[in-house]
C-alpha cells in the first residue's frame, strides 16, 4: 500500500516516546516492551497510525493524546511501585500503620476522574464529528458483504465490481452497508474507523480522502471460515478518474481482441462460469458470485487471497479451494487446454 | 502435616476424636465419589480448571504457531476456527471462573472460621456440573464438531442457515449445562458468607477476598440469565425452527448482542474481581500491614459490581447504534475505571507504608500492577467510541483484554497459588524455582501480547486464520509466537514447581508467611472439620490479634467447639451474632446422580434423543425428589406426645 509516510509517523512518536528510565528489573522488563514500540515500523501496513483520510486523522489523533495521558499514569504508578521495592525493604524498615485514604481518594479517583471527564469531552467532540456524514449531493457508494467478499455498486449504474471501490480525492463518499448474509464489518484504517453491516438493516459511513492513493481495507467482524481473506481495496484518485471509474462500471465489458480470447469468451458463457458470474455484455449473468466485467483491472483474487496474475488466477479457476479454503466457488472441470484461453480473456477484461 | 499444632490447644483430646469421628471419611472409592468437603472440592475445581487451562493454552500455542509466519498451511481455516472458538470460551467459562470459584470454595470457609459451605451437597453438584460440561464442550473437538463461532457467537453466522452442524448445539447447550454450576456455586457464596461467618465477624470484618466473591456471586447472579435466554433461543432457532434471531421473520440479530454483552461485560468483572480479591488477601502478609482504606476497596468491590451493568454497549459501539445512546455508555465505560484506580492506589499505598517482602507470591501481585495497570489504560480508551471503532476486532484488543485477563486474572491466581499452595497441600514450594517461574511468565507475557498492540494499530484484524506477507504484519508476529513459547515454558514452570512442592516440598507450619485472615490460624492441610474451635472474631485481621487467637485457645468455648454432631455456627448477616449450631449434611451421592443425569439429558439433547432426554429428565426429577425429602422430624415437633 502506498504508505511511504508511515515509518515517519511511527518514528516521530517514537522520538518523542523515547525517554530514559532506569528503575529495578521491573521497569526494565517494561522497557524492553517500550523497545519493540521505538522500533515500531508498520512497513506497508494499513496503519491507522498513518492517517490518510480526516475520519482516520482524527482517531489518530485522538490516539495520541490517549498514548501521552496513559504514559504518564503509568510512569507514576511505576515510580510509586519502585520506591515501594526499593526503600520499603530490609529488616530495618518499620511498618507505619496509618490510613492515608486521601492520597489513595485522590490519587485514585479524584485525578483521574478530573482526567477522564476531560477525555470523555474530547472523545465526544471525535464521536459527533465521525456521526456527521456528507450532504446529499455527496456520491454514494453500496457495498453489500457477502461470504467472503465485497459487492460494490453505485446508485443509478446498472453495473457491479468487487472488492475494490474508488473514491475521489478530497470529497466526502457516502459508503452505504449491506450484507447478504451474515455480519461483516467495513474497516480501511487509514480512511474510516469501522461500521459493521448488520443482516436485515443498512449502515451508513462515509470515506474522505486526503491524498490519492490505495488503501487497504478488510472485514473486521468475524464472517466464518475465510473471514481472513475478505479484504478490499479503496482507490482514491482524482476526480476526473474516479468519473471514467463510474463510466466503465456502467458500461459494458470489453470485446475480446485475439483468438486465445475469443476461446477464452465462448469457454467462459459456454462452461459453468456463467452460472454464478456476469460480464456485463455477455450472455453471462449470473448473480451469485463477483460481477468479472473488470476482473483483468483488480488488485487481487479472492478478496485479497492473491495477487491477480495469469498463474495465480489459472490456479484459482482450476480448483480455489486450494487458494482459499472453504469458498464458495467449486474447482471448475475446465479442460487444461482451455485453460490458458480462460486466463487470456479475463485477463483482458480491464 | 503440620509440624507445630498452634491453634489445637482451645480442643480437648476428646472433642478432638468426637470431630475427626463425625467429619472424617476414611479413604475409599464411595467417599471420593460422595464427599462434601468444601476443601477437596475447592482443589478439585483448582486442578480441573487447571487442566481446562491447558487445553486451552495448547489451542493458543498450535494458533500461535500458525500465525507465526504469513500465508501459513499448519492448520486449516476450519480448525483454526474451532481453535479460538475453544480457546476464548474455554479461558473464559472452563478456566477463570471455576478457578477462581476453585479459590472461593477452598477458602471462603476457613477465611469466614466455618466448618464447611453453606449447601455442601449443592457444591459437590456445581463442581460435577463443572467438570461434566468442560468435558461435553472440550469432547467435540477430536470430532471436528467443536463451536465455531468465536466465544461471543454472533448470529447469523451461529444460526442454522449458515452453521448447519453440531458445533453451536455444542456451544449452547454446554454453557447452559456449565450456567447451573455457576448459579450453584454464586448461590451458595452468597448464603455461606452472609449466615456462616464466625461469631463477632461483623460485615465490617469480612476478609476482603470474601467482600470480592460475594459480589461476583451476586453479578452472577444477575448476569448469567441474560447468557442463558441468549443461548436457549438460538438452541430453539437452530433445533426447533423460531425466529427470534431471523431478520427475515421479524427477528433482530443485535438481540444476540445486546443480551450476551449484558452477560459479557459484567463477566469481564465475574473474572476479574475475585482476582482483585486475591490480591487484597495476599498483599498484608508481603507488606506486614493491613490492606490501606478497607472500606475504600469494599466500596470500589460494590460499585464495580454495580456500575458494570451498564456499559455492555462499548462491546457494540461499531454496530451503528444512535450517537446518543453511545454517549451514555461511552461515560459509564470511562467512570467505571475509577474504583479500579482506587484498589491500584489502595495496594500502591499499603506498600508504601508497609515492609516488603519480596517473595514469590508478591512477585506475581507486583506482574500484576504493572500488567493490569496497562490493560487498564487501553480499557479506558476504549470507553471512548471514536477510538474503540477504530481500534474493536484488530489485535489491539487482543493485546487489551489479556493484558486485563492475564495481568488481572492469571497473576494474581499465580500470586494465590503460591501463597496457599502451604495450606491446602501443607508443603512448601522452591523459592528459586517460582522466582525463574515469575520470570519467565512476566517475559513471555508482554514479549507475546504487547506487539500486538502494534500490529492492531497498523491495520490486522484478529480472528483470521492467517494473513498476507503485504501488509508486513509478519515480523510482529514472529514475536508474538516466540514471546507465546516464552510464556508456556514459564507456565510449565509453575506446574513443576507446584509438583515438587507436593513430592517433596518440606511441611508448611500452619502459618508459614504470617498471614492476617482466619486460614492461617488453623493447621496446613487443615482438618477435615477446618477449626477445632470456631473462633471469635474480634478484628478485621483476626490471625494477628490477640483477643481472636486466645478465643480458639485459652478462651475456647464448648458451644464453639459444638463436639456432639457434624456441626458449625449461624450467625446474623449483619453483625455476625450467634444463632444457631446448625448440622450440616453428611456425604452422598445425590450430586454426583444428579449431575450425571443432567449430562445425560444434555447429550441427548445434542444428539437430538429426544425420549433418552426425557427419560433423562425423570432421572433427575427423582433424584431431585429423592434429594428434597423432608428429614423425618422428631415426634415432638409433629405435636404427638411422648
Amino acid at each position: 500500500m502506498p504508505v511511504d509516510t508511515t515509518r515517519d509517523a511511527t518514528n516521530a512518536g517514537s522520538r518523542r516516546s523515547r525517554r530514559r528510565r532506569r528503575n529495578g528489573r521491573v521497569v526494565r522488563m517494561t522497557l524492553l516492551a517500550g523497545v519493540f514500540l521505538l522500533g515500531g515500523c508498520a512497513g506497508d501496513a494499513p496503519s491507522a497510525l498513518d492517517p490518510a483520510g480526516s475520519g482516520a486523522a482524527r482517531v489518530a489523533n485522538l490516539w495520541w493524546l490517549l498514548f501521552w495521558i496513559s504514559t504518564a499514569v503509568f510512569v507514576e504508578v511505576m515510580a510509586l511501585l519502585v520506591w515501594a521495592l526499593v526503600f520499603r525493604r530490609g529488616r530495618d524498615t518499620r511498618v507505619r500503620h496509618g490510613q492515608p485514604l486521601r492520597f489513595v481518594a485522590v490519587a485514585g479517583a479524584g485525578l483521574p476522574l478530573v482526567i477522564l471527564v476531560a477525555v470523555y469531552a474530547v472523545g465526544l467532540r471525535d464521536l459527533a464529528a465521525l456521526g456527521h456524514g456528507p450532504g446529499p449531493q455527496a456520491p454514494t457508494i453500496e457495498v453489500t458483504g457477502h461470504k467472503w467478499w465485497w459487492e460494490v455498486r453505485v446508485p443509478g449504474i446498472d453495473g457491479a465490481t468487487a472488492n475494490e471501490l474508488h473514491i475521489p480525492v478530497g470529497e466526502r463518499v457516502r459508503v452505504r452497508l449491506r450484507t447478504a448474509d451474515v455480519l461483516h464489518s467495513f474497516w480501511v484504517p487509514q480512511l474510516m474507523p469501522k461500521t459493521d453491516l448488520i443482516a436485515g438493516e443498512m449502515r451508513e459511513t462515509w470515506l474522505q480522502a486526503q491524498r490519492a492513493g490505495r488503501y487497504r481495507g478488510q472485514c473486521a467482524e468475524y464472517c466464518g471460515t475465510q473471514h481472513a481473506h475478505m479484504a478490499f481495496l479503496v482507490v482514491a484518485e482524482p476526480r476526473a478518474d474516479f468519473d471514467a471509474w463510474l463510466a466503465r462500471l456502467g458500461s459494458t465489458a470489453r470485446q475480446p481482441e485475439t483468438d486465445a480470447q475469443r476461446r477464452g469468451q465462448q469457454a467462459f458463457v459456454q462452461a459453468s462460469c456463467a452460472g454464478c458470474h456476469a460480464i456485463r455484455g455477455t450472455p453471462a449473468d449470473g448473480r451469485v458470485g463477483p460481477d468479472l466485467s473488470d476482473v483483468g483491472s483488480r488488485w487481487s483474487i479472492g478478496a485479497g487471497a492473491v495477487p491477480n496474475d495469469g498463474g495465480h488466477l489459472g490456479g484459482w479457476i482450476a480448483n480455489p479451494q486450494t487458494v482459499k479454503p472453504g469458498a464458495y466457488m467449486p474447482p471448475q472441470p475446465v479442460e487444461a487446454a482451455r485453460l490458458p484461453d480462460l486466463v487470456a480473456y479475463l485477463q483482458s477484461l480491464k | 502435616m503440620s509440624t507445630t499444632a498452634a491453634p489445637v490447644d482451645g480442643a480437648s483430646q476428646e472433642d478432638l476424636t468426637r470431630l475427626a469421628e463425625r467429619w472424617e471419611e476414611r479413604p475409599s472409592l464411595r467417599s471420593w465419589l460422595s464427599t462434601v468437603d468444601h476443601k477437596k472440592i475447592g482443589r478439585r475445581y483448582l486442578v480441573t480448571a487447571g487442566l481446562f487451562f491447558a487445553l486451552a493454552g495448547i489451542s493458543a500455542l498450535v494458533m500461535r504457531t500458525q500465525l507465526a509466519r504469513p500465508e501459513s498451511r499448519l492448520l486449516s481455516p476450519q480448525e483454526y476456527n474451532q481453535l479460538f472458538t475453544m480457546h476464548g470460551t474455554a479461558m473464559i467459562f472452563l478456566f477463570a471462573t471455576p478457578m477462581l470459584f476453585g479459590f472461593g470454595n477452598f477458602l471462603v470457609p476457613l477465611m469466614i472460621g466455618s466448618r464447611d459451605m453453606a449447601f455442601p451437597k449443592l457444591n459437590a453438584l456445581g463442581y460435577w456440573i463443572f467438570l461434566f460440561a468442560g468435558l461435553f464442550m472440550w469432547a467435540s473437538l477430536p470430532f471436528g464438531a467443536a463451536p465455531n463461532g468465536g466465544w461471543f457467537a454472533y448470529v447469523p453466522l451461529t444460526g442454522e442457515q449458515n452453521n448447519p452442524g453440531l458445533h453451536i448445539d455444542v456451544y449452547t447447550l454446554g454453557l447452559l449445562f456449565l450456567g447451573i454450576a455457576t448459579t450453584a456455586a454464586s448461590i451458595n457464596f452468597i448464603v455461606t458468607a452472609l449466615k456462616l461467618r464466625a461469631p463477632g465477624m461483623s460485615l465490617n470484618r469480612v476478609p476482603l477476598f470474601v467482600w470480592a466473591i460475594v459480589a461476583t456471586a451476586f453479578m452472577v447472579i444477575f448476569a448469567l440469565p441474560a447468557l442463558n435466554v441468549d443461548n436457549a433461543m438460538l438452541f430453539l432457532d437452530r433445533r426447533f425452527s423460531t425466529h427470534f434471531f431471523d431478520p427475515q421473520a421479524a427477528g433482530n440479530v443485535l438481540l444476540w448482542q445486546h443480551l450476551f454483552w449484558i452477560f459479557g461485560h459484567p463477566d469481564v468483572y465475574i473474572i476479574v474481581m475475585p482476582a482483585l480479591g486475591i490480591v487484597s488477601a495476599v498483599l498484608p502478609a508481603f507488606t506486614r500491614r493491613g490492606v490501606v482504606g478497607y472500606a475504600l476497596v469494599v466500596l470500589s468491590i460494590v460499585s464495580i459490581a454495580i456500575i458494570s451493568f451498564g456499559v455492555w454497549v462499548h462491546h457494540m459501539f461499531a454496530t451503528g447504534l444512535p450517537q446518543l445512546s453511545y454517549s451514555f455508555f461511552s461515560a459509564a465505560s470511562t467512570v467505571i475505571t475509577i474504583p479500579s484506580g482506587i484498589q491500584i492506589f489502595a495496594w500502591l499505598a499499603t506498600m508504601l507504608l508497609g515492609r516488603v517482602v519480596l517473595r514469590v507470591p508478591l512477585l506475581f501481585l507486583i506482574g500484576f500492577i504493572v500488567t493490569f495497570v496497562l490493560g487498564g489504560l487501553t480499557g479506558a480508551m476504549f470507553a471512548l467510541t471514536a477510538f474503540d471503532q477504530q481500534v474493536t476486532d484488530s489485535y489491539f484488543v487482543v493485546a487489551h483484554f489479556h493484558y486485563v485477563l492475564i495481568g488481572g486474572a492469571v497473576f494474581p491466581m499465580l500470586a494465590g497459588a503460591y501463597y496457599w499452595l502451604p495450606k491446602i497441600t501443607g508443603r512448601m514450594y522452591h523459592e528459586r524455582l517460582g522466582r525463574w517461574a515469575f520470570w519467565l511468565v512476566f517475559a513471555g507475557m508482554h514479549v507475546t501480547f504487547f506487539p500486538m498492540h502494534l500490529y492492531g494499530l497498523f491495520g490486522m484484524p484478529r480472528r483470521v486464520y492467517t494473513y498476507r506477507g503485504e501488509p508486513g504484519w509478519g515480523g510482529w508476529n514472529l514475536v508474538s509466537t516466540a514471546g507465546s513459547y516464552l510464556l508456556a515454558l514459564g507456565l510449565l514452570l509453575v506446574l513443576a514447581g507446584m509438583v515438587h512442592a507436593i513430592r517433596r516440598g518440606r511441611p508448611a507450619p500452619p502459618d508459614p508467611w504470617g498471614g492476617d485472615s482466619l486460614e492461617w490460624s488453623t493447621d496446613s492441610p487443615p482438618k477435615a472439620y477446618n477449626f477445632p474451635v470456631l473462633p471469635l472474631v474480634h478484628s478485621v485481621h483476626p490471625t494477628w490479634d490477640d483477643a481472636t487467637r486466645s478465643s480458639m485457645g485459652a478462651d475456647a468455648t464448648a458451644d464453639r467447639i459444638l463436639a456432639d454432631g457434624r456441626r458449625t455456627l449461624f450467625t446474623s448477616e449483619l453483625d455476625g451474632r450467634r444463632e444457631r449450631a446448625a448440622e450440616m449434611p453428611e456425604p452422598s451421592l445425590q450430586p454426583l446422580l444428579l449431575a450425571l443425569g443432567l449430562l445425560v439429558f444434555f447429550t441427548a439433547m445434542l444428539l437430538a434423543w429426544y425420549p433418552v432426554a426425557a427419560v433423562a429428565v425423570l432421572a433427575v426429577a427423582a433424584t431431585l425428589a429423592v434429594w428434597l425429602w423432608p428429614p423425618r422430624r422428631p415426634d415432638r415437633e409433629l405435636g404427638v406426645s411422648p
